[in-house]
């Protein structure tokens, strides 16, 4: 078989040597930028680590399952454990709070319940409690929130002394509300109509499409809403701070004080000295650790979930 | 006096629409807005039983939206409303006692765009019986509805692959296959090979003309020679730009017998159309 000359292209104009190199300039600068974050990264991580150096020396691995933390000079111990409780503590109830609450409003606001009018503007409120500062947030809650959440108790005769862990994790459970919300909506109103269209066409109510087709076929999105919003709910810190009383010791009720590893560095770091920065550091750097391993996480389940319904 | 019989051949004649005995869906005067705007017109057709009806006309002219409002699809858009009357076994589909999802497990549709969900293929299949409590034996009725849309051998050994893995043909027998698996009484395909190559095209036909023993069918499509080839009656739609309407009204302009439309039309711009003069 012979090979035909192939027919010249439609246009004769070539691309310029300047015009090559110019792409060749993009991608470079693309590199660049992309390498910048990358780096950036590992230098944040690395002089955590170096500063943290002498406590972990020092403490070793004991730091993330001893209670004590005195910086007193001459008796000086630090475990982190009660704020790695905290962490996790306040973290998992507000997503347990903010995950129904958040998947619920997506989907009111993803579905025709309502006029488009009025979504629309709804779904620009929900976007702006993201924008609200979170030491506006901790006023909030010290004004708001602890009094009604006393009257509360109240009436059923429990004490209840204001700041504490309920009262951090409600908070934070409002303030990821809007990242879970808007994720999930997004993703949500990503899927093709045809897959509604199909759900209804075989005689689905919206109820069984909603739960068995736009749910499952949105949940990769939905996940990464949430983890975003985990990650978020680890690391706050000024409204943390202000409502959960900053008490580092383990406390089974969520209506007593704790700590978290965010509000612990913000209250301790102006004063530290010595060992104690080092042990600040530590405890820093177990929070990166802490998200990290999150995030993996989250990209993993993102992962199962996909290979699941791709 | 005339003969009965007589006068059955003499009304059919006079009246082509009344051929047809056993009537399964029927439109009458129907005209269908979105808001205020009329986009279809004077549709009054009547769908005859376990028979192929096809919907041809230029695009445009609404064959999808009447196809839409047999099962009510339609009301998924806010401002769709219906007036006249579309009845279903003689009962009126618009009725306020009518559950739309009711509508749709008996009249089944078949999208333009095959549209498997995220799942695998026997759930799938399984996700329509499932939600209408199918109390028998699923593995069974997975298999018989993918037998019967011709794509059992195919899949038989990967149905927990994802309805994804397959080819767009494949993709839209799975598609038949989940419709039927809910065991409706009519389906309805919006051009189903719009998407497809001829071979899988082809393999639909076939699949339409096994089908119309238990089922009865109306298609929409563009394809004139689909139309011959599989319908046994054919709606032409045409439309018309209206002064001060805000664009085409579409209308039911002849309907009948497939081979009449084609070879023997009564409305020149049917005889337009098919022969391909416009459209």
């Amino acid at each position: 078989m012979t090979v035909g000359i192939p027919s010249p292209p439609p246009s004769s104009r070539s691309r310029s040597a300047t015009e090559k190199e110019l792409d060749r300039l993009f991608e470079g600068t693309a590199l660049t930028f992309a390498l910048f974050i990358l780096l950036l990264l590992v230098a944040i991580g690395l002089l955590v680590l170096v500063q943290a150096w002498p406590a972990v020396k020092e403490y070793g691995l004991s730091f993330l399952w001893t209670s004590a933390w005195n910086p007193v000079e001459g008796r000086q111990a630090f475990g982190v454990l009660p704020m790695v409780y905290g962490t996790l503590l306040t973290s998992a109830l507000s997503l347990l709070i903010a995950v129904p609450l958040g998947l619920g409003t997506a989907l009111f606001l993803s579905e025709n319940f309502i006029p488009l009018k009025i979504r629309t503007v709804l779904v620009f409120l929900v976007e702006l409690l993201a924008a609200i500062p979170s030491v506006v947030y901790g006023l909030w809650g010290i004004f708001v929130l602890i009094p009604a959440l006393k009257w509360c108790f109240g009436l059923f005769g429990v004490s209840f002394t204001g700041p504490s862990i309920l009262a951090a994790s409600l908070v934070l459970s409002v303030m990821i509300l809007p990242i879970i919300t808007a994720i999930s909506r997004d993703s949500l109103a990503a899927l093709p109509p045809e897959l509604r269209q199909g759900s209804y066409g075989l005689g689905a109510t919206r109820w069984g499409t909603i739960f068995r087709v736009l749910i499952p076929a949105a949940i990769s999105g939905i996940v990464g809403g949430v983890m975003l919003a985990l990650g978020r709910a680890m690391g706050e810190t000024m409204a943390v701070t202000m409502l959960v009383g900053n008490a580092n010791t383990i406390s089974s009720s969520l209506l007593q004080p704790g700590n978290t590893i965010a509000s612990l560095l913000a209250n301790q770091f102006a004063e530290a000295k010595g060992i104690q920065v080092a042990a600040l550091m530590y405890a820093a750097f177990i929070l990166v650790i802490l998200t990290l391993i999150v995030n993996i996480l989250a990209d993993w389940i993102v992962r199962k979930l996909q290979a699941k319904y791709d | 006096m005339i003969e009965p019989g007589l006068r059955r051949i003499v009304e059919s004649i006079m009246n082509p629409t009344s051929i047809a005995n056993d009537v399964v869906l029927r439109a009458k005067d129907c005209d269908i807005y979105y808001g205020a705007y009329r986009a279809v017109r004077d549709v009054s057709v009547d769908i005859p039983q376990h028979k192929v009806t096809a919907f041809i006309g230029p695009s445009g002219c609404g064959k999808s939206t009447v196809l839409r409002c047999f099962n009510r699809l339609n009301d998924l858009i806010e401002v769709f409303h219906l007036k006249g009357k579309m009845t279903y076994h003689g009962q009126d589909l618009y009725a306020a006692d009518v559950d739309p999802v009711e509508v749709r497990r008996r009249i089944g549709m078949v999208f333009q765009k095959p549209n498997p969900f995220p799942k695998t293929i026997y759930d799938n299949i399984a996700y329509g019986p499932r939600i209408s409590n199918y109390q028998g034996d699923m593995d069974e009725l997975v298999e018989t509805s993918l037998r019967r849309a011709a794509l059992w051998d195919e899949v038989k050994d990967k149905l927990q692959e994802s309805g994804f893995s397959l080819s767009g043909g494949q993709q839209q027998r799975l598609c038949i296959a989940r419709t039927i698996a809910v065991q409706p009484e009519v389906v309805l395909m919006d051009e189903p090979c719009s998407a497809l190559d001829p071979i899988s095209t082809l393999k639909v036909e076939e699949l339409m003309k096994e089908l119309i023993q238990d089922y009865t069918i109306i298609i929409v499509t563009h394809n004139m020679q689909q139309a011959t080839r599989v319908a046994d009656y054919t709606a032409f739609f045409n439309a018309e730009v209206v002064e001060g309407a805000g664009g085409k009204v579409g209308y039911l302009a002849e309907f009948d017998e497939t081979q009449k439309i084609f070879s023997d039309p009564v409305q020149p711009e049917t005889r337009d159309y098919v022969t391909g003069r416009f459209g």
